[in-house]
């Protein structure tokens, strides 16, 4: 999954904050700063589960604070 | 002089409890209802426990037209309401029905019956474009909640103002506060509210677990509900429903009514936050909570029980601990709360009206009852959350609070019949 | 600041607070804003078409698929979301919120209402609806059906409920006071403006209020339809004809009204540019039970209402009737009207012809023509209405014109079916003059 799946992902399942530029530079931004609450990251983690087949349990969605963070779980996880 | 509400009559269908008294024994002896959901295969989904009622609306007395034609929700409200008719001696008052009011809360209406149409009209969800050829006769009156309240009334026989209250969850603790501000107004004089609803269908049970909402703890499913200790996860989806007779104090007083217990303030307040999300600070329930105080020109000492919200979710019972502080202050820490949802689970829209009759009964018997499941509480909770047993002790006031999605913050203030302002 | 500091609640019923309109925001099949909306109206413009004409999210089969035995419904075009809802709230909302949504915040700006410049308890939020978010709720129950509960969205179990137009607007505009949320059918819209209206007296100065509608998914058109009220005549022009011998039944649609409810006093102090005119009685009752053999409930909800605004019947100067389209409904409404106004004693109307039914939402756009007609001076007319009944014996204004009438106070009306009757009075404000008479939306 790249930075662009995501954006497209979170757009569809959370729109984006007026006040952001998802284009820029957001791998370390905190989803908080992007606008992003834990209803969006809850919805975006289950579009990722359908797309992608990559389950993300339920308390670490909380902790994956960052594109850069939630992009690296998806890849080290061995889709079965 | 000022017009006053008080309670007449009581009807309840919770789980575990069918009528007021079997209620009141469930309270008092802090057994759990919730179980393994029965109604569907739950298997599939992530929450797989529910409270549910072992209701027979025929032995409840509904005809098979009744039956057919309510769906479940509108049958408890109906076999409810009944009860609390016959607890408050109404029938036999010669009423007005001009002056007799209906105020019936629920979240979600009859979304049973509206699942099981569906599938039968989408041909089981294939069909985008259901074929109105098989729709049943009643889809119109799920599909428009409001048929619940026009059966409630019609059982009260009421012709005054007719409404359902539909706040999400604390839709229980409204109905009944718009019930008592109709008393007060002086738009009625007798008001039949309470609220109900049945919610235990995959579609419900599916939205709570996409957010999470509800327990996972599927192998435990008695000690599921567990408000204020430390390893809740969630609340367990419940139904039932309650109805109260409010009455105008001295309209009450001249028949020679059973006075159970007088409502002294109502408010609510929205927290224009998050439709799901609570801020910790507790703010606008407090809110509710010192407006409720306001309007019974009542001082936060006064409050002798607290029946939380206490749905089991780590937010809310931050939130609604920071609020009693923030409202009661230091008096918080010398008052028992506790959260009958422990016992009898998350009913949505009705527990708010549940819960109610049970500060009724907590007032009428000197007894709050427990938080049952509550082995060690979470370090962030530290009230009194009347763990495990039931406690007898004097209770002449008693505060009840509800939140629930939408941002809606509820506080009711009862009081022992003659003891408040 | 705080609500309690305002005024303690309970404090004003006796003195009752004068609630005040300020400001009107309207989505009508016939028009987008409440000066739109008003001019289609007079001109008799109609927004009922046949489903499949408009495109809806979802859209009906052109081809394939179930026959509707009923294909017209009164059809807001025109609105497109993106250009209202922020981004964030497009894919957690259902189109009815996000018409509630553009609404509320038209209503805001007509009354020049600036939640961020006031305290936040003092606004509360008060809405009905009939519906929920339909067919967000359709789609969702399709997945969890087809594809399984783990695609259920986080947002169905808020986007669908009935709560979820107060709720939302509370929250776009930080509005912390007293929320309500109603269901009366028919009736609840204005149920929801004598709430409204309470919460103003028991202190909380500035309440957004009303209702909206949308449910013209699939199955929430098979839900319409097995009301077994809907007229079957496939002519726009004709399939609406309420009070008339042609009535056959009515035409449901989507839309509404979200109006700025307020205390005069606080409107005043606030440099309120403009008020439409006062709530000053509003009452509702409910129909005796089947069988019962007593009368319907209207008449009793019209003279409650009028005896709470202190009004004579000869001071109404128009009937914005609830006009069900369905003949005994008709004759009832007709009968309680004459009852209480002699024959022919008022105009009787029903713009709604234009529109449909709108469940929560027809009662504040009536409220929202009638504060127009008191304005204008007008009553609207229901167009291609044929003959009415000589034995309902009321005056509905029909044809192409509307009336010329000095208006002071108008009545509206509204019924839900299963019983529920709402009336609301609106008295129009002292100084005329200071509403402005055209500002376009």
């Amino acid at each position: 999954m790249t930075l662009d799946d995501l954006r497209r992902i979170m757009v569809a399942c959370a729109g984006e904050d007026e006040h952001v530029d998802l284009g820029g530079d957001i791998l370390d931004e905190l989803f908080t700063d992007l606008g992003y609450d834990s209803l969006a990251l809850m919805e975006t983690a289950a579009r990722i589960e359908t797309e992608f087949g990559v389950r993300i349990p339920d308390e670490q969605v909380a902790e994956l604070t960052t594109p850069r963070a939630l992009l690296d779980f998806v890849s080290g996880v061995t889709v079965p | 002089m000022d017009r006053r509400t008080v309670i007449t009559g009581m009807g309840v269908r919770a789980p575990g409890g069918a009528g007021t008294k079997s209620f009141f024994e469930l309270l008092s002896s802090g057994r759990t209802s919730t179980r393994r959901i029965s109604f569907f295969d739950p298997s599939p989904f992530r929450s797989q426990v529910a409270a549910e009622c072992d209701f027979d609306p025929e032995a409840s007395g509904l005809t098979r037209r009744e039956i057919r034609r309510m769906d479940r929700a509108t049958q408890l409200a109906v076999v409810a309401g009944r009860e609390a008719v016959a607890d408050s001696g109404l029938e036999a008052a010669g009423l007005d029905p001009g002056r007799v009011a209906v105020s019936v809360g629920t979240a979600v209406g009859a979304t049973t019956s509206l699942e099981r149409e569906y599938l039968v009209l989408s041909d089981t969800g294939h069909d985008w474009f259901v074929d109105p050829g098989y729709a049943s006769p009643h889809l119109f009156d799920y599909f428009v909640p409001s048929a619940i309240a026009a059966e409630v009334a019609w059982i009260a026989g009421a012709e005054g103002p007719a409404a359902i209250v539909s706040s999400g969850c604390t839709s229980g603790l409204d109905s009944v506060g718009y019930g008592h501000q109709l008393i007060k107004e002086g738009s009625a004089d007798v008001v039949l509210a309470g609220a109900t609803d049945a919610p235990i269908s995959p579609i419900a049970v599916a939205c709570f677990d996409a957010i999470k909402a509800t327990t996972p703890r599927n192998d435990d499913a008695e000690h599921a509900s567990r408000p204020f200790d430390r390893t809740r996860n969630g609340f367990v989806l419940a139904e039932g429903a309650a109805m109260l007779v409010l009455e105008e104090y001295e309209h009450a007083r001249r028949r020679g009514a059973r006075i159970i217990a007088e409502i002294n303030g109502y408010a609510t307040r929205c927290n224009a936050y998050h439709m799901t999300g609570l801020k910790p600070d507790g703010r606008e329930m407090a809110e509710a909570i010192n407006a409720a105080l306001a309007e019974a020109r009542m001082d936060g000492d006064a409050v002798d029980y607290v029946n939380a919200h206490g749905s089991g979710t780590k937010q809310n019972d931050r939130h609604e601990t920071a609020a009693f502080k923030r409202a009661l202050g230091e008096h918080a820490y010398r008052t028992p709360v506790s959260s009958i949802k422990s016992m009898i689970g998350h009913s949505l829209g009705a527990i708010g009206s549940i819960e109610l009759v049970a500060c009724a009964l907590a007032i009428e018997n000197d007894m709050v009852p427990p938080t049952a499941n509550l082995t060690e509480a979470d370090p962030e909770c530290d009230l009194d959350y009347v763990p495990i047993e039931a406690r007898d002790q004097r209770v002449d006031t008693v505060l009840s609070v509800g939140s629930g999605f939408g941002g809606f913050q509820s506080a009711m203030l009862l009081s022992r019949a003659g003891n408040g302002s | 600041m705080t609500q309690t500091t305002i005024a303690a609640p309970g404090e004003r019923t006796g003195g009752a607070a004068t609630a005040v309109i300020t400001g009107l925001g309207v989505i009508a099949p016939n028009g987008l804003g409440a000066e739109k909306f008003w001019a289609a109206t007079l001109r008799g413009e109609s927004g009922i078409r046949p489903l499949h004409a408009e495109g809806h999210a979802g859209g009906h089969p052109r081809g394939g698929g179930p026959r509707y035995p009923v294909t017209l419904a009164g059809q807001v075009s025109g609105f497109v979301a993106e250009e209202h809802i922020p981004s964030r709230l497009m894919p957690q909302t259902d189109r009815v919120t996000r018409l509630a949504l553009a609404a509320a915040e038209w209503a805001l700006e007509d009354a020049a209402l600036r939640p961020a410049e006031l305290p936040e308890y003092s606004m509360g939020v008060v809405t009905s609806n009939a519906s929920g978010g339909f067919e967000f709720t359709h789609r969702e129950i399709q997945k969890l059906w087809t594809q399984g509960p783990q695609t259920v969205s986080v947002y169905e179990s808020f986007a669908w409920f009935y709560a979820v137009n107060t709720g939302q607007i509370s929250i776009r505009h930080g509005m912390r006071g007293p929320g309500g949320v109603l269901v009366a059918e028919q009736a609840g819209g204005l149920d929801a403006l004598g709430h409204a209206r309470r919460a103003v007296r028991r202190g909380t100065p500035h309440i957004v209020t009303g209702g909206v509608e949308s449910s013209l998914d699939p199955w929430g058109w098979v839900s319409h339809i097995a009301s077994g009220r809907l007229s079957r005549e496939p002519v726009p022009e004709l399939a609406y004809r309420p009070f008339t011998r042609e009535a056959d039944g009515y035409v449901p649609g989507e839309g509404g009204a979200i109006l700025v409810l307020e205390d005069r006093e606080a409107a005043l102090r606030r440099g309120a540019a403009k008020v439409y005119g006062e709530v000053a009685g509003y009452a509702a009752t409910f129909d005796p039970r089947p069988g019962s053999g007593r009368p319907p409930g209207l008449e009793q909800a019209i003279r409650k209402a009028l005896a709470d605004a202190g009004t004579e019947p000869g001071e109404i100067g128009v009937v914005f009737a609830d006009a069900a389209g369905v003949p005994f409904l008709d004759r009832e409404e007709a009968a309680a009207i004459s009852a209480v106004f002699g024959p022919g004693g008022v105009p009787v109307t029903a713009p709604k012809a234009l529109t449909g039914r709108l469940y929560a939402g027809s009662g504040p756009l009536d409220v929202v023509c009638a504060l127009l007609a008191l304005r204008d001076g007008v009553i609207p007319p229901v167009p291609h209405a044929g003959e009415v009944p000589a034995a309902y014996r009321i005056d509905l204004v029909r044809g192409a014109e509307p009336r010329s009438a000095a208006l002071t106070h108008a009545l509206v009306l509204a019924r839900g079916k299963g019983g529920f009757n709402a009336a609301v009075v609106l008295r129009k404000p002292e100084h005329p003059e200071a509403v402005p008479r055209k500002e376009e939306k």
